[in-house]
C-alpha cells in the first residue's frame, strides 16, 4: 500500500531545500509534472485494488492540492526575500475609493433621534402640508389668538375645491395631535421633521428648518420628569459636564411652559421649548387630564448643529455647497 | 418693553444687583433682553461741590473753581461757565472720566491740563459733557441731597430693563406688571398707585353718552369727563419718568393717559370734549369712503372693516390705534372726554397692520388680548392724575358700556394637583404668599385646595395649571426636582419607508455621493422643464404667500433643486461629482391634503480623476451610475433589473432605463437630456437616479429563509458567444442561469473587430456550475453547456466562439 503521509513528507522537505526558481521548477517536475511522482501515483489508482481505490484516490487528490499550494507558497517566500531593499515608495497615494457624506441636518437629526431611541422613545413623521385646524386651532391657538404671531405661515392657495385651510405646517407639533388620535398611554414619541417659517432669512433666521417634536403622556408624570429626561438629552448631545437652566415661557400648548438653556461656551444659549401638556389637549384626546399628565418638546435641528458645529449663517444648510458640506467629513469618527 | 428701575421703584422694593433682577426676571419668564445704562459710562463722575470760585489770573472769562467731592483733599479746576457759583452741587469728572467733547461730540478721556499756566484736576460738566442733551451754556446743577462722592451715576442715571413680553402675558408691558413679578420674586409686596380723587357736579353719564355699535369689535368703552383742566407741561418727576421709558412729553394730560399705559398696561385716549359733535361717542366701524385725520398728522382713507371712535358725526379716532388730529388736547382745552376701552385683538391688529407700519404703543397692546377688567381701574387712575397735574375737576361718575361682561370664574386648584404637576409640595403659605405679591386674590379652602380669580391685569388665569405655572416659576424651575423617566416603555411604532430611507442615505454615502436637503419650493416652469411627460405635468401644490414669488409650488420632483445644486458645486468637484437627496415630494389632491411621497434622486457625471498608479482620467458615464444602482441593489438585499421600455421627456431616449424590482418599476435611471440640463448651468453629461421609496419599501424582503451554502465544488467554465450586435448582455446571462446547474453568470468581456463578422460582437461569460447534492463531473458539466448552447442558438442565433 503506498503510503501518502511519508511521500508528502518526502516532498515537502526536497521543496524546502529549493532556493531559486530554476530548482522549484525541478521540483514541479519531479513532483507534479506528467511524470512526476505523485501524478504517476494518480495514474495508477485505477489499477489498485477495489478496496484501496476510494483511500488512495481522494488522499493523493488532496495531496496534489497541499502540494501545489506548497510551491505558491514557496515561491512567495522567494520573492518577497528577493525584494528586500526595494520596499514600495509607502508615501505614494493611495487608490481612494470614494467617501460620501450625510447632510449635516441628517448627521445631527441623527444623533439627537438616536439618544432619545436610545431612551425608549418611538420615532414618527407626519405631513408637511397641514391642516389650519392641526397646526394651529388643536393647539390651542385659535385665529386671532395673539400667539399666531409666534408663527409667521406660509398658506397654501386655494385650490377652489372647498376642502379646508392647509398650510406648510410651522411646527411639529400637530403630531402630538395626530399621535394622540392613534396612540394610547404610555406615550413617549419623537417626530422629526420639516418646518416653515414665513420670515426673513437672515444668519440665524432660515424660512425651511428642521424640528424634532417630543411627547411623553403617562400616569402622574410631572416637570421633574420633564427635567431629568432633558437633562439626560442635553448631557448626552453636549456633553455630562454641560449646565443647563429652565426658564419660564410661553407656549399656548403647554402649561406650565419652559425653555431650556445651556451654558455654551461662556454664553446661556437657548436649545428648545418646552412643558407640561395643557389638561385640555390631554381631555381633548379623551383621556382624563387627572390621571394621565405629560410633557412634550420642540428643537431646531439647525439650531443645534450650528451650536455643536460653530456654523455661524444657518442659510449654509440648504445651500449645499460642497465646501461646506465637506467641511463635516471631519466628524465622521464621532457623529 | 422700557422698564426704567427708577419708576419701578415707585411700587415695590428690591434688594438685588440689576443683574440679579434681570436674571430673576428672565428666569420667571419677563425676558429682559438688555439692560441699558442712560447717561452713558459715567466711570469717575461724582457728586461734587463748588467750595470756592476765585478769578483765573491769566484770562478774564475763566475762573478757578476749588470742588470738593468726598476726598480728603479738594481739587482745583479751570472753569469757563458762566453760571458757576460757590456752594452749587455739581457733576465732577476726576482725570480718567470718559466725557463727550463739546465740540467734536466725540467721547474723549480726560486728562490733568494747564489752561492758561494754571493746572486743571477735573472737569465740571455740563449736559452735553455729560451725553445727557446738547446743552452747553453752562455747567449741570443737581438737585440732590446725595453725599459728595456719589457716583453720578447713583444720582442722575438711570437703569433701564428692556424687556420681552410673551403674547400671554400684556401686564409685562407695564411698568407695575414688572413689579408685581419682582415682588413675588423677593417676597415683597406692591405699593399699589391711588385710583381715587374727588368726583362732583353732574354725572357723566347726563352729560355724555357711548353707544357700541360693534360689541364684538369693542367689548368695553369707559368714558370720564373731566372740567376746568388748565393744559400746560406736566411737572417734572412726570417728563422724566416718560423720557426714561422713551416717550416724549407734550401736555399734562396727553402724558398722564402715557403714563398711566405704561403703568398699567392699558392704553387711554383724552378727546378735547368740546371739539366731539354731539358731545357723543359712537363706537363704529368705518363708513364708506370716510376719512381720518389722524394725531401724526396722516390722512387715512378707512376701510369698512376699520373700528373707529366716531362722535356724533365723523370718525374722531382710529380705535385702540391713534387719536385724531380734530379733537386732539390743545392749549385752549378745558373739558376732556378720557376714553379707557378694551378692543378686540384680531380687529386692532388688521387696521393696525394695514394703517401703521410697526403699529403704536396702543395697538401692540391691545393686540395681546387685554381683559376688559382692567379698563376701569386704569381709568380711575389716569383721572386721579389729571386732576393732580392739570387741576379741573372729574365729573362723577364713569359711563361705563360694557357689552363683553362675563362672568370671571373662580379658579380651583388643588394640593394634590400642584405636587401632580410640579413634583413638590410647597407649603399652604408659600403659595398664597407668592399668588398675593402677583396681586392674584387668593382663599384657602381646607382641606386641600385653593380658590384663585384672576386679577384685572392679567388673562391668563383660567386653570388649575395656569395657577400652577404661577407657583412654579417663583419657586423657579431650578429649584423643582429632577427625575428620570419611570414606568413602561411603549412598542415602537415601525416605518419602514423612513427605515428604507435611512439606509438608503447610507449605502448612497458610502458609495461616495454626497447628500444634499433642498428647498421644497420650485418655479413651476422647472418642474414643467424636468416632468417625466411634459404633455402632462401634474398639478402642484400652489402657495399663497411663497418666500420668493418665482418659486410658489411644492416640488413634485427632486429634480429642479437637484440640478440646480449640481450645477452649483460642478466647478468645485474634483474626481467627478455625486451628489443626491432623499425627500418629499408633493401631489395635489383636491380639497385635500396632499399626497406626500418620498423620492430619491442621484445625480452624477463628471471627469474621474485618474492615479499614479496608471488608472486614466476618464469621464463618468451611464455605467458608473447603474453601477450606484447595482451596488444599492445589493445593499439593499434586491436586484434592479433594467428594462429600456420607457419614455421620460427629461432624460435622453437611448440612453435611459427604467428600474424594476421582481417586475414592477419602481424608478429611472437615464442620462439628462442635454437641452435640460443646460438650462439649470449643468456642463456635460449628468445621470440620474431617480427612485420612488413608497413603490420600493414593500418589495424589500423580510419573508425569505436563507439557504446553507453548498458543501459540493464548482466548476468554473469560460463561454464565448458571438451574437448579433442588437442582442443584449443581460438577456443571454439570464438565459443562461436558466439552466439548473448554473449558479452565476457574469459577463467578462466584450469583443468586436478582426475576428469577428461586422455587425456581431462576442461576449464572454464566466459560468460557474454547481450542484446542492453531489461534486459535478465533467461529464455533467459538458452536457449543461451543450444544453445551454443550443437554447442561445436557437433563442438568439448565438454560436460559440473557437469551437
Amino acid at each position: 500500500m503506498i503510503d501518502l503521509a511519508a511521500l508528502e513528507a518526502e516532498a515537502r522537505s526536497s521543496l524546502a531545500e529549493a532556493g531559486d526558481e530554476s530548482a522549484l521548477e525541478a521540483w514541479r517536475v519531479a513532483w507534479l509534472g506528467r511524470k512526476g511522482r505523485l501524478t504517476t501515483v494518480l495514474r495508477g489508482v485505477g489499477e489498485l485494488p477495489a478496496d484501496q481505490r476510494p483511500l488512495i484516490g481522494s488522499g493523493a487528490n488532496r495531496l496534489k492540492g497541499v502540494l501545489e499550494e506548497a510551491i505558491a507558497s514557496r515561491q512567495r517566500e522567494l520573492t518577497e526575500a528577493a525584494s528586500v531593499g526595494s520596499e514600495l515608495d509607502v508615501t505614494l497615494p493611495g487608490r481612494r475609493p470614494p467617501l460620501g457624506s450625510l447632510h449635516p441636518v441628517t448627521l445631527t437629526r441623527r444623533i439627537l433621534e438616536r439618544t432619545f431611541r436610545d431612551m425608549g422613545f418611538d420615532v414618527v413623521e407626519g405631513p408637511d402640508v397641514e391642516l389650519e385646524e392641526y397646526n394651529f386651532d388643536r393647539l390651542r391657538i385659535p385665529a386671532g389668538h395673539p400667539a399666531r404671531d409666534m408663527w409667521d405661515t406660509i398658506w397654501v392657495a386655494d385650490d377652489g375645491a372647498g376642502g379646508p385651510r392647509q398650510l406648510l405646517r410651522t411646527h411639529t407639533s400637530p403630531m402630538q395631535i395626530r399621535y394622540l388620535e392613534r396612540r394610547q398611554p404610555p406615550i413617549r414619541v419623537i417626530v422629526p421633521g420639516t418646518c416653515y417659517r414665513y420670515e426673513a432669512t437672515d444668519a440665524t433666521h432660515e424660512w425651511m428648518l428642521t424640528q424634532i417634536e417630543g411627547l411623553v403622556i403617562d400616569e402622574d408624570l410631572s416637570f421633574a420628569h420633564l427635567k431629568g429626561t432633558l437633562e439626560a438629552f442635553v448631557r448626552r448631545v453636549f456633553g455630562a459636564d454641560i449646565e443647563t437652566r429652565f426658564r419660564c415661557d410661553y407656549f399656548p400648548f403647554v402649561e406650565p411652559g419652559a425653555e431650556l438653556g445651556v451654558r455654551w461656551q461662556g454664553d446661556w444659549l437657548e436649545v428648545l421649548g418646552c412643558g407640561m401638556v395643557h389638561p385640555e389637549i390631554i381631555a381633548d384626546a379623551g383621556l382624563d387630564p387627572d390621571r394621565f399628565t405629560g410633557f412634550a418638546f420642540g428643537m431646531g435641528v439647525e439650531r443645534i448643529a450650528m451650536l455643536r458645529y460653530g456654523v455661524r449663517d444657518i442659510r449654509h444648510f440648504y445651500r449645499n455647497d460642497i465646501r461646506f458640506l465637506r467641511e463635516f467629513d471631519q466628524f465622521r469618527g464621532t457623529a | 418693553m422700557d422698564v426704567p428701575l427708577k419708576w419701578l421703584a415707585r411700587y415695590v422694593d428690591w434688594d438685588l444687583s440689576v443683574e440679579e433682577l434681570a436674571h430673576r426676571l428672565s428666569m420667571a419668564g419677563a425676558e429682559v433682553e438688555r439692560i441699558k445704562r442712560s447717561g452713558g459710562d459715567w466711570d469717575q463722575v461724582v457728586v461734587g461741590r463748588v467750595a470756592v470760585v476765585e478769578q483765573h489770573p491769566n484770562a478774564d472769562r475763566l475762573r478757578l473753581a476749588t470742588i470738593e467731592f468726598g476726598a480728603d483733599e479738594p481739587l482745583q479746576v479751570v472753569c469757563g461757565a458762566p453760571n458757576l457759583a460757590e456752594g452749587q452741587t455739581i457733576a465732577f469728572a476726576q482725570v480718567g472720566a470718559q466725557l463727550i467733547d463739546p465740540s467734536t461730540r466725540e467721547p474723549r478721556k480726560l486728562r490733568k491740563g494747564k489752561i492758561r499756566g494754571v493746572t486743571s484736576l477735573g472737569m465740571v460738566c455740563s449736559e452735553r459733557e455729560l451725553g445727557l442733551s446738547d446743552e452747553h451754556e453752562g455747567i449741570l446743577e443737581l438737585e440732590t441731597d446725595a453725599e459728595l462722592g456719589t457716583p453720578l451715576a447713583d444720582v442722575l442715571g438711570d437703569v433701564v430693563l428692556d424687556v420681552k413680553p410673551t403674547p400671554n402675558r400684556p401686564d409685562h408691558f407695564s411698568i407695575l406688571g414688572i413689579a408685581r413679578e419682582v415682588a413675588a420674586l423677593t417676597e415683597g409686596a406692591v405699593r399699589e398707585p391711588s385710583t381715587s380723587y374727588a368726583e362732583s357736579g353732574t354725572p357723566a353719564e347726563r352729560r355724555t353718552s357711548v353707544e357700541i355699535e360693534d360689541a364684538a369689535g369693542c367689548p368695553r368703552y369707559t368714558a370720564i369727563l373731566i372740567d376746568g383742566v388748565k393744559v400746560g407741561p406736566s411737572p417734572q418727576w412726570m417728563q422724566d419718568a416718560l423720557s426714561s421709558a422713551g416717550m416724549r412729553p407734550i401736555n399734562n394730560v396727553v402724558d398722564v393717559t402715557n403714563y398711566v399705559m405704561l403703568e398699567w398696561g392699558q392704553p387711554l385716549h383724552a378727546f378735547d370734549f368740546e371739539l366731539l359733535r354731539g358731545g357723543r361717542i359712537v363706537v363704529r366701524r368705518a363708513r364708506p369712503e370716510e376719512r381720518l385725520e389722524l394725531l401724526d398728522g396722516s390722512e387715512l382713507e378707512l376701510l369698512a372693516d376699520d373700528l373707529v371712535i366716531a362722535d356724533a358725526e365723523r370718525a374722531v379716532a382710529l380705535a385702540g390705534i391713534m387719536g385724531g388730529a380734530e379733537s386732539e388736547i390743545s392749549d385752549a382745552t378745558t373739558t376732556i372726554l378720557l376714553e379707557t376701552a378694551n378692543f378686540q385683538e384680531a380687529s386692532i391688529r388688521r387696521s393696525s397692520a394695514r394703517h401703521t407700519e410697526s403699529g403704536t404703543e396702543a395697538s401692540r397692546r391691545f393686540e395681546k388680548s387685554l381683559n376688559p377688567e382692567l379698563a376701569e381701574l386704569a381709568a380711575r387712575r389716569a383721572a386721579a392724575l389729571i386732576v393732580e397735574t392739570a387741576g379741573g375737576s372729574a365729573c362723577s361718575g364713569i359711563v361705563d358700556a360694557y357689552p363683553g361682561r362675563s362672568h370671571q370664574p373662580q379658579v380651583v386648584v388643588t394640593q394634590r394637583r400642584i405636587e401632580q404637576v410640579l413634583g413638590i409640595q410647597p407649603s399652604v403659605e408659600a403659595v398664597r404668599g407668592l399668588l398675593s405679591a402677583l396681586g392674584i386674590s387668593n382663599r384657602w379652602l381646607p382641606p386641600d385646595r385653593f380658590a384663585v380669580s384672576c386679577p384685572p391685569w392679567r388673562s391668563d388665569i383660567a386653570v388649575a395649571d395656569d395657577v400652577v405655572e404661577e407657583i412654579g416659576r417663583v419657586i423657579g424651575y431650578d429649584n423643582l426636582p429632577s427625575e428620570p423617566l419611570p414606568g413602561a416603555v411603549p412598542d415602537p411604532g415601525v416605518d419602514p419607508e423612513r427605515e428604507l430611507s435611512e439606509r438608503i442615505r447610507d449605502i448612497l454615502t458610502g458609495l461616495g455621493l454626497r447628500e444634499v436637503i433642498t428647498y421644497v419650493a420650485v418655479e413651476v416652469n422647472e418642474l414643467a422643464l424636468t416632468a417625466s411627460d411634459s404633455a402632462h405635468v401634474p398639478a402642484t401644490v400652489r402657495l399663497q404667500n411663497p418666500m420668493n414669488a418665482a418659486r410658489d409650488r411644492m416640488r413634485n420632483s427632486l429634480r429642479p433643486a437637484g440640478l440646480r445644486t449640481f450645477a452649483l458645486n460642478q466647478r468645485e468637484a474634483r474626481g467627478g461629482l455625486g451628489l443626491y437627496e432623499v425627500g418629499k415630494t408633493f401631489h395635489s389632491r383636491a380639497g385635500r391634503q396632499p399626497d406626500e411621497d418620498r423620492m430619491v434622486l442621484a445625480l452624477i457625471g463628471g471627469e474621474m480623476a485618474g492615479s499614479v498608479h496608471g488608472e486614466p482620467e476618464r469621464m463618468l458615464d451611464f455605467y458608473d451610475a447603474k453601477g450606484v444602482l447595482e451596488q444599492l441593489g445589493s445593499g439593499l438585499g434586491t436586484v434592479f433589473d433594467l428594462s429600456a421600455e420607457v419614455q421620460d421627456d427629461a432624460l435622453a431616449s437611448g440612453e435611459t432605463a427604467a428600474v424594476n424590482v421582481r417586475g414592477k418599476q419602481v424608478g429611472i435611471l437615464g442620462k439628462v437630456a442635454p437641452g435640460v440640463a443646460t438650462r439649470f448651468g449643468v456642463q456635460g453629461d449628468v445621470f440620474a437616479l431617480e427612485m420612488s421609496i413608497g413603490a420600493l419599501a414593500p418589495l424589500m424582503r423580510d419573508d425569505a429563509t436563507i439557504s446553507s451554502p453548498s458543501v459540493y465544488p464548482s466548476a468554473v467554465e469560460d463561454l464565448a458567444l458571438i451574437v448579433d450586435s442588437s442582442i443584449r448582455a443581460g438577456d443571454l446571462a439570464s438565459a443562461i442561469c436558466g439552466n439548473g446547474l448554473v449558479e452565476s453568470a457574469e459577463l467578462f468581456d466584450i469583443y468586436t473587430g478582426d475576428q469577428i463578422p461586422a455587425g456581431q460582437k462576442s461576449l464572454a461569460f464566466r459560468v460557474m456550475y454547481r450542484s446542492p447534492d453531489r461534486t459535478l463531473s465533467d461529464r455533467d458539466v459538458e452536457k449543461a453547456r451543450r444544453g445551454i448552447v443550443r437554447r442561445l442558438e436557437s433563442q438568439y442565433g448565438a454560436t460559440l466562439r473557437d469551437s
